[in-house]
């Protein structure tokens, strides 16, 4: 199959590691990857900021790179509701509405990929540690995604998955709410830190990595004996 | 920014270091949650439930002419007085116009949020009435002088000491903070009121259309007493109140238990269709449903949000919600709060004065998911924001999205912006987290992580021409 990736902004600029593992892990799996170079962006700051005719200059640029692509995977469960929940409402009544409608089933969330549309679990991962699982919220919620991080967890050798109380309680990042907001996004954080630190878990494990960059961002200003990683990071891991 | 959203602000910044606060709000929902899912558990398909919830809901208020005159046809047949309210202020004098003419003095009133959401209560002590609220935790925040925190729990925030402490204080006694003894306080001193009271006044869980009949669910039995002692009843309700059918309770009454109270059932479900009639030993002599609209006509001409009415005030939304277990029911400044509130809020009153509350959300979901009605909660909020952006764009943030989208879509752009975003971090450190800093809004809290040496869009760029 060809997969055609698409790397969100902040895992471009700060997490490449993640993209990086992700090419890794479908090129083993026999599949080729393209990866087009714009946009960067999904659109989704100005769209949950409510500037929806903003947004659309950008994710016209993102369906035209993906007209043609057989399958898409996206390394993020917020950018991918964004596309396959967001884009037709974003769309709807424009010229663009259709092709928005048209790619919506063709991109997959990366874990949601794996398991769902390539039927794979195990992937000959090791990872002899206590993690504990962050649920995405959009991930979760916008695209059901609450098994297919854990069928694949469940294949990697040694890991010990801790469910902590609030696995789905949102981490507090929300994009630009993360901003507007700071002080209710902060408790928030603290909040689901708390929780994961009480499984005794050595790492917050979670399929966005803007959840993650908002967590790290709090342990390591509150130096909490806790890391984030990435799934895929963790997919990799012999 | 409104004043409303400074007071917001304010507030959350108060609440969410206030660790003590989110102790308390935690660890009651959290209890709550466990129950709940017994309850539900005891559904056979809660999905389906919610579902079929959803479309009686749709029924009623997409045809809620129609419902509404069933409703009132029912009520007046057997002599129930029924008035139309346009604006809480018509609300409010229609009840004044009632309680004046019984020459009443004193008011009993059951939980009815329709009535925060007027003011009915500082109307009417404007007017010299007395007013007492018999629902315990209603009478313990207006002993305080709070308004409700929650809609269904309106004394969450407060410990038994604290409630011991109010009662010692405008009570002149409670012999022990538990919580029994201090349910009997207040009885002793209910009990007086609702035989004095010479009106009762209460809201409405669900209006029955087929059988004219207003349906009340509780706890404590009080709405019963404030509805069947008093000489005079008042109810009133808002217009969406309406389900089409009696049956339509069997599913009703039970959802809105468990995930309002995380019971299986309420403890009291009445039903009320009008004044004593000939021949009957007790009710009041004079019943008076007050219909009120309030916006809500005008809610119904959306269509995009017109389901929004289905709500049923049950509070599930409130409970799960991330930013209203933080800062708490009274930092939203309004009759609803939590998500539902948001949601309402600034549609109900003025958009760009409330629109933050529709901000003030990191659109976890949490709500949609809980909604027993499927109000899809979150993404209204995303339609509140752009609606608020259409009506009245911010200039700069205008701007700043429309460079963002060229540079995003530009390699070139994109490029450029990740250069200077590492040579800017650089210099970074010397201003972390401080008012100088341009991302203090994060670096306040939080640490930023460095831009990569390598983007992932530079390291394919080079893997390419490598493998070339
Ligand atoms: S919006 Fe839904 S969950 Fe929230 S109070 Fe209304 S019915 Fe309950």
């Amino acid at each position: 199959m060809k997969v055609t990736l698409f790397i969100p902004c902040y895992i471009d600029l700060f997490y490449p590691q993640v993209g990086q593992c992700i090419v890794r892990i479908l090129e083993e799996l026999g599949h080729g990857v393209v990866c087009p170079e714009s946009p960067a962006c999904c659109g989704q700051p100005a769209f949950n900021t409510g500037y929806w005719d903003e947004t659309r200059t950008v994710a016209v640029k993102v369906m035209e790179r993906l007209r043609e692509a057989e399958v898409v995977v996206i390394p993020s469960g917020s950018c991918g509701a964004m596309i396959k929940v967001f884009y037709p409402e974003l769309f709807a009544g424009t010229p663009h509405e259709a092709l928005a409608r048209e790619l919506a089933p063709r991109c997959h969330e990366f874990s949601a990929f794996l398991v769902n549309k390539l039927g794979v679990t195990d992937l000959g991962a090791r990872f002899p540690h206590k993690v504990t699982f962050h649920d995405g919220c959009h991930g979760l919620r916008e695209l059901d995604n609450k098994q297919p991080p854990r069928a694949l967890m469940a294949k990697v050798r040694d890991l010990e998955l801790v469910e902590m109380s609030e696995a789905e309680t949102c981490c507090g990042f929300g994009g630009t709410f993360a901003a507007k907001f700071p002080m209710i996004s902060t408790a928030m954080g603290e909040v689901k830190c708390a929780s994961a630190l009480e499984t005794g878990a050595e790492y917050i494990v979670s399929c966005d990595s803007s959840c993650l960059m908002h967590l790290q961002g709090l342990i390591d200003r509150q130096r909490k004996p806790i890391k984030t990683l990435h799934l895929a990071e963790i997919l990799v891991q012999r | 920014m409104s004043t409303a959203a400074t007071q917001f602000k304010r507030d959350a910044r108060r609440l969410t270091a206030d660790l003590r606060h989110r102790h308390i709000i935690h660890s009651a929902l959290s209890q709550y949650e466990v129950t709940r899912d017994e309850k539900k558990a005891l559904f056979q398909d809660w999905q389906g439930a919610r579902q079929l919830a959803a479309g009686i809901k749709w029924e009623a208020v997409n045809h809620l002419d129609r419902y509404v005159d069933q409703f009132v046809r029912g009520l007046e047949a057997r002599g129930t007085r029924v008035h139309w309210a346009r604006t809480g202020q018509q609300a409010r004098d229609i009840v004044l116009g009632i309680l004046k003419s019984r020459q009443a003095r004193m008011v009993v009133k059951s939980k009815a949020m329709t009535t925060e959401e007027i003011h009915l209560n500082e109307a009417m002590e404007g007017a010299g009435y007395e007013v007492v609220e018999s629902d315990l935790g209603e009478f313990i925040v207006q002993l305080r002088g709070e308004a409700p925190y929650h809609i269904v729990f309106p004394a969450m925030h407060l410990t038994r000491g604290e409630i011991r402490e109010t009662f010692q204080r405008k009570l002149g006694g409670a012999p022990s903070d538990n919580p029994e003894a201090l349910t009997m306080v207040a009885r002793r001193v209910l009990r007086r009121k609702y035989i004095e009271a010479d009106a009762g006044i209460t809201g409405a869980n669900f209006a029955i259309a087929e059988t004219g009949m207003i349906s009340i669910t509780e706890n404590e039995g009080n709405a019963r007493l404030a509805a069947a002692l008093p000489k005079t009843m008042i109810t009133l309700l808002g217009l969406e109140k309406v389900l089409p059918r009696l049956e339509d309770l069997a599913l009703f009454l039970p959802m809105l238990a468990t995930v309002g109270a995380a019971q299986l059932i309420s403890g009291y479900n009445t039903m009320y269709g009008g004044p004593r009639q000939p021949g009957e030993a007790d009710g009041p002599e004079e019943f008076h449903v007050i219909l009120l609209d309030h916006q809500r006509t005008a809610y119904l001409a959306d269509a995009e949000q017109r389901d929004a009415l289905h709500c049923i005030r049950c509070g599930a939304c409130l409970n799960v919600c991330p930013i209203y277990r933080n800062v708490g029911g009274h930092t939203y400044g309004t009759t609803y709060s939590g998500p539902i509130g948001a949601v309402i809020t600034p549609n109900l009153r003025n958009l760009q004065d409330w629109k933050h509350l529709s901000y003030a959300s990191s659109l976890c979901g949490a709500c949609s998911e809980a909604c027993p009605v499927q109000i899809p909660l979150h993404h209204h909020l995303l339609r509140n924001r752009r609606n608020s952006t259409r009506q009245k764009p911010c200039w700069w943030q205008r701007t700043a999205f429309r460079g963002y989208a060229l540079v995003a879509n530009s390699c070139r752009g994109w490029g450029l912006v990740t250069r200077l975003g590492r040579f800017g971090q650089k210099f970074h450190g010397l201003i972390l987290g401080s008012r100088l800093d341009p991302a203090y809004a994060w670096t306040k809290t939080r640490d930023l992580p460095p831009i990569a040496a390598q983007t992932f869009k530079e390291w394919w760029r080079r893997r390419g021409k490598t493998r070339a």
